[in-house]
């Protein structure tokens, strides 16, 4: 690890300023940009802390929906979503280990876009609002690509508003190593329609299957995707998976998401 | 009533108590006074040619006080490999100099060819990057697949040496043509082409080292993460650094797991020695794990063809093998024994089989050397044989426990001799068969398969009757099997004046649990509480010379010399005895710590013997010197032959490719046991590293000999969830008929016997679920893999 400047304003406001320092970067709970740094594959100078800023703690509903600080780790989100919403609270609690969920939290892991984070599949299938320093954003605009996102240099995510679904599940397939997504699909059934995301799967990160979508809306059933496939093309080939695997994994967990949700 | 002190007790670990409490002393848990950091400048490229490194680069920036390439040690020895094997020609292996640092050329990634010394581990850091960064080196195409390599004249990892080849071996040579023309003329043959995936060891604690030198005695210290000090005294003195043995002293403080990776000498154990001389400072090094996973010694990596010939009905008459065995860029210490005497000599396996061959090419690659590791050869062979006597099975339509039966040696045969070169002492594989057979319900299978399947899940059961050799050990034999070293072990114990004890064991536990069970035996013999009783070990200055722990060898060879000292401790005992009761020594009875006169009610304790011989005032000083302290080596007769019966049954997801490894039992014979928990322990351990294996662990390197899974982001370790709760049983016991405690040793029993059982349970229930082209899957049998041959 290079050495570096640490700095934790207690305010939106002072983070910002903080941001615009030259070489500047936000850290929340620290689990993928602390590695990274220890890696040396990371360098920066002033590290902003975003974890002492109240506003931007906590789950509580509101407009919108479930209103969840942008620091807000991910073991807490495991518990106080869970009666509020039920498939992302275990999305939250399935997330690495004790030591992951206590520090990690779901602005990093939105902002960071892995293609295997869980966090980015319930986002998209939520219909979430990214709420963020300086605007709004609707989830569908946000996700541009593997590690790739909306926010612009010193912007960052303060909040996100997840509308709440009438029935949801995500199931989850480990990559057996890391224990993140190899492939893992979120379903969520809103009034006005299904959403479908997948996350692990594409070269082009998490990414809605709007057919399942059509058909779930139609027959909210397993058998409903019986007859679709997921096309291999752009899906990552790696020592985990074929392309065709992963596709074949889509279809199996979409099924199974279908099945467990509530 | 179970024992709850003594031999056959579950005693609990003393030493967990310190290791669950964090204050286990870790090489690197040390710092000392003056010290310096050590970082490893190491190669990005599989292959390429040093062209230069300019050291002046670092040698400016703050903090740095020394700079070490490969010219620095250019006049010292290599890091040898401790056996000499011969090629079926008669030519002996290709040995290529294993330099402290790489010089002239790189040879794996990770591969060390500089080190830079500096104050602070982040200025040694800082400046080893730039020092990588001034270096010039010539990539040169990187030689990774083992049989293309073989088959390569043109590229070499080692200049001198044409085709990648350190030997091609045939074991037993001379019966070849005999086990030909039995292959010919057998009914019936099966073959299989499998792999035994390449490992990582993985041992929580990252190999670590720190050197001192004395200027004003001329003495080296080096303590170091090591399963055997002496052996890496006697490497660095007498073939790598030329120091006298008596000036260095190796210490092997708590070491957190070796898994056989610690057994070996490391170019980084001398590299600080040399520093600390050149600087007259301590200094230290420790692996990062990135580090650990590129230049530990990893393990496995076979690809092999067998064969096996028999008749309709299931007997088995011949055994034939090809191996193309991956040492890596440079032969670690026991590399050239693992492929060929811990695995050809094994692969008759538990049964009788007439005719047995095994042959065996050992091939350079530009990957990281390949060593021992748990199991060490004999999973290999296990993994072999079991495998294709599953394929047998299937081929001729015989259930698998059936032919088990008719094929296994019966109590009756032994002593046994196999046909490639051991003599199997003692053992009763029906017991342990029928044993794992009644413990794993296998008459319930059926409905507990039909239950998986209303879950959607397709069953399977596997079975593997193994037998490894171990408690490595009789000098002659492994003399004779071309071993530079003799592999006897050493105890001394010290009766202290106040009737404590001291045992200095040549043993080193990094794990397995000496300090408790040591102490039991001794209590046991003795008469004495075990908490008055001390190991001592891991120190060359307070230790007799002693081989190490590896080779499931601690008690069975070690535990056999304190036996046999603590004999010697009886004797002198019975001698003061005497004196002191005014009687024959050949009246004098020992038993529950008392000597007695036979037949009369006169005795004396064991610590008033004791202290008599430390404060001899009423004692037979004209025959007998006082002193109550013994040493003794021992050298078996043979190896030990622990054996068993594994039974897995899996679950695999249809819609995935996961297997579930949903129960696992292991009735094994171990010989006496001496402390049943610590022994369960171990069997758990070792068959968490074997589902590890067969279900998890890969190790890939891509075609320009990077490391595709250097971190655990993408190795994937078993974890709690991963494994069954274990049924496991030792009941079924046939001491050893060699060694004085009738042990046979249980730490690689668990890896050894378990991949092909996992695996045998994977084709199981897939061809039980129809897909019957399903005759093979290489390990890991991970969920990409499984999916993949469903649908193929
Ligand atoms: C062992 C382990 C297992 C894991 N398993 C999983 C898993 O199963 N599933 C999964 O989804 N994830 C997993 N993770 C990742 C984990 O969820 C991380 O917490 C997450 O990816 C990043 O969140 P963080 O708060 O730690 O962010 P940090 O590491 O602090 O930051 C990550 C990046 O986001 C930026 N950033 C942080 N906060 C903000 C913000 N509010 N606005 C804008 N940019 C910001 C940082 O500058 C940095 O570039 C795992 C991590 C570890 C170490």
């Amino acid at each position: 690890m290079h050495n570096f400047e640490f700095v934790k304003p207690s305010s939106i406001a002072d983070a910002v300023a903080a941001l615009a320092a030259e070489g500047a970067q936000p850290l929340s709970g620290g689990q993928t940009l602390l590695p990274t740094m220890k890696q040396r594959l990371a360098a920066p100078e002033v590290l902003v802390s975003l974890t002492g800023i109240p506003e931007m703690q906590g789950v509580c509903t509101g407009d919108g929906g479930l209103h969840i600080g942008g620091a807000t780790p991910h073991a807490v989100v495991a518990r106080e979503a869970a009666s509020h919403y039920p498939a992302l609270a275990a999305l939250a609690g399935g997330i690495g280990d004790p030591a992951v969920r206590n520090r990690g939290t779901i602005g990093g892991s939105v902002a960071n876009n892995d293609p295997a984070a869980c966090y980015p599949a319930a986002v998209l299938a939520s219909g979430v609002t990214v709420v963020t320093s300086t605007r709004k954003i609707a989830a569908d605009d946000y996700f541009q690509g593997m590690f790739t996102t909306a926010l612009e240099e010193g912007e960052f995510i303060t909040s996100v508003i997840f509308r709440i679904p009438q029935a949801a599940a995500y199931v989850k397939f480990n990559q057996p190593a890391s224990r993140f997504a190899l492939t893992a699909v979120f379903v969520a059934k809103f009034a006005d329609g299904v959403r479908v995301a997948v996350t692990g799967a594409s070269n082009n990160g998490v990414f809605r299957w709007e057919e399942a979508e059509d058909a779930l809306t139609a027959d909210f059933s397993a058998g409903a995707i019986a007859g679709l496939t997921a096309s291999a093309e752009d899906m990552i080939s790696d020592l985990h998976g074929s392309a065709a695997y992963r596709a074949n994994l889509v279809k199996v967990l979409t099924g199974r998401a279908v099945t467990a949700a509530r | 009533m179970p024992k709850d002190t003594g031999i056959g007790a579950s005693t609990k670990r003393r030493e967990d108590v310190r290791f669950l409490t964090g204050r286990g002393v870790y090489t690197d848990d040390l710092s000392l006074f003056g010290q310096a950091h050590a970082v490893m400048v190491r190669s990005t490229v599989a292959h390429g040619r040093i062209v230069s490194i300019d050291t002046s680069a670092v040698e400016s920036m703050p903090g740095v006080l020394a700079v070490f390439t490969g010219e620095d040690f250019k006049d010292v020895g290599g890091n040898p490999a401790g056996w000499l094997i011969n090629s079926r020609d008669g030519t002996p292996m290709r040995e290529p100099k294993r330099p402290v640092l790489a010089h002239g050329k790189v040879r794996h990634v990770g591969d060390a060819y500089a080190a830079v010394i500096a104050e602070s581990y982040a200025q040694a850091k800082d400046a080893a990057q730039v020092l990588s960064d001034a270096t010039e080196i010539e990539e040169l195409p990187a030689i990774v697949d083992m049989k293309a390599a073989a088959a390569d004249a043109s590229n070499r990892v080692h200049d001198e040496i044409p085709d990648n080849i350190c030997f091609d071996w045939g074991w037993i040579e001379d019966n070849r043509a005999a086990v030909d023309a039995a292959m010919k003329a057998a009914p019936h043959v099966v073959t299989l082409e499998l792999t035994n995936n390449r490992l990582v060891p993985n041992a929580m604690e990252p190999r670590a080292s720190i050197g001192e030198y004395f200027p004003g005695t001329g003495d080296y210290k080096l303590t170091t993460t090591s399963q055997n000090p002496h052996l890496t005294r006697l490497l660095i003195c007498a073939f790598v650094m030329g120091i006298p043995e008596n000036k260095l002293q190796v210490v092997a403080p708590d070491v957190g797991g070796g898994f056989g990776s610690k057994i070996y000498h490391y170019g980084e154990e001398a590299l600080v020695l040399a520093a600390a001389k050149r600087l007259g400072r301590p200094v230290r090094w420790t692996a990062e794990r990135t580090e650990s996973f590129l230049s530990d010694a990893h393990g496995r990596d076979h690809v092999t063809k067998i064969e096996l010939g028999c008749t309709k009905e299931g007997d088995i008459l011949a055994i034939r093998t090809e191996t193309y065995a991956n040492v890596g860029a440079y032969l670690s210490n026991f590399s050239t024994a693992t492929p060929t005497f811990l695995h050809g000599t094994l692969m008759a396996g538990p049964y009788k089989v007439p005719h047995v061959y095994v042959n065996v090419k050992t091939v350079f690659t530009n990957t990281a050397p390949v060593d021992a590791y748990r199991g060490a050869g004999r999973p290999e062979a296990t993994y072999s044989i079991e495998r294709v006597v599953d394929k047998m099975c299937r081929e001729l339509g015989l259930d698998p426990f059936e032919v088990r039966r008719r094929n296994l040696l019966t109590p009756d045969q032994f002593p046994y001799t196999t046909p490639v070169g051991l003599v199997y002492d003692t053992g009763n594989y029906q017991a342990t068969l029928d044993k794992a057979v009644d413990l794993a319900d296998v008459a319930g299978f059926e409905a507990r398969r039909a239950e998986s399947a209303k879950r959607g899940k397709l069953r399977g059961m596997g079975l593997s009757t193994w037998i490894e050799a171990c408690g490595i050990a009789p000098s002659h034999l492994v003399g004779v099997l071309g071993a530079r070293v003799g592999l006897y072990d050493a105890a001394t114990v010290r009766v202290n004046a106040t009737g404590t004890i001291s045992v200095m064991t040549g043993a080193h536990s990094h794990g397995q649990g000496h300090e408790t069970v040591f102490p039991q035996i001794v209590a046991e013999k003795l008469g004495i509480p075990a908490s008055s009783v001390e190991i001592v070990h891991g120190d060359t200055a307070k230790i007799p010379f002693g081989m190490g722990s590896y080779g499931s060898r601690s008690l069975a060879v070690a535990g056999s010399a304190m036996d046999r000292a603590i004999d010697k401790i009886i004797a002198k005992g019975k001698k003061i005895a005497a004196h002191m009761l005014e009687a024959a020594e050949g009246d004098i009875t020992f038993a529950d710590g008392k000597f007695s006169v036979a037949g009369t009610d006169k005795a004396k304790t064991f610590g008033e013997i004791a202290f008599s011989a430390y404060v001899p005032h009423n004692y037979p000083l004209e025959t007998l010197e006082p002193g109550l302290e013994e040493t003794a080596f021992y050298d078996p007769a043979n190896f030990t032959y622990p054996a068993g019966a594994y039974i897995c049954e899996v679950e695999v997801d249809e819609g995935t490719g996961k297997v579930d490894v949903v129960a696992f039992t292991c009735a094994d014979d171990f010989g006496n046991v001496m402390n049943p928990m610590i022994v369960e322990g171990q069997v758990h351990g070792g068959v968490g590293q074997g589902i590890g294996q067969a279900v998890l662990e890969s190790t890939s390197y891509d075609e320009n000999g990077q490391l595709l899974t250097g971190s655990y982001m993408d190795y994937a370790m078993p974890r709690a969830d991963d494994v069954p709760f274990y049924t496991v049983d030792h009941s079924c016991s046939t001491p050893c008929t060699h060694n004085p405690l009738g042990v046979k040793g249980c730490g690689e029993a668990g890896a050894i016997g378990s991949p092909p059982a996992v695996v045998n349970a994977v084709i199981d229930a897939l061809q039980r679920g129809g897909h019957s082209h399903v005759t093979h899957i290489d390990m890991p049998v991970s969920p990409n893999r499984v999916w993949q041959a469903m649908n193929a």
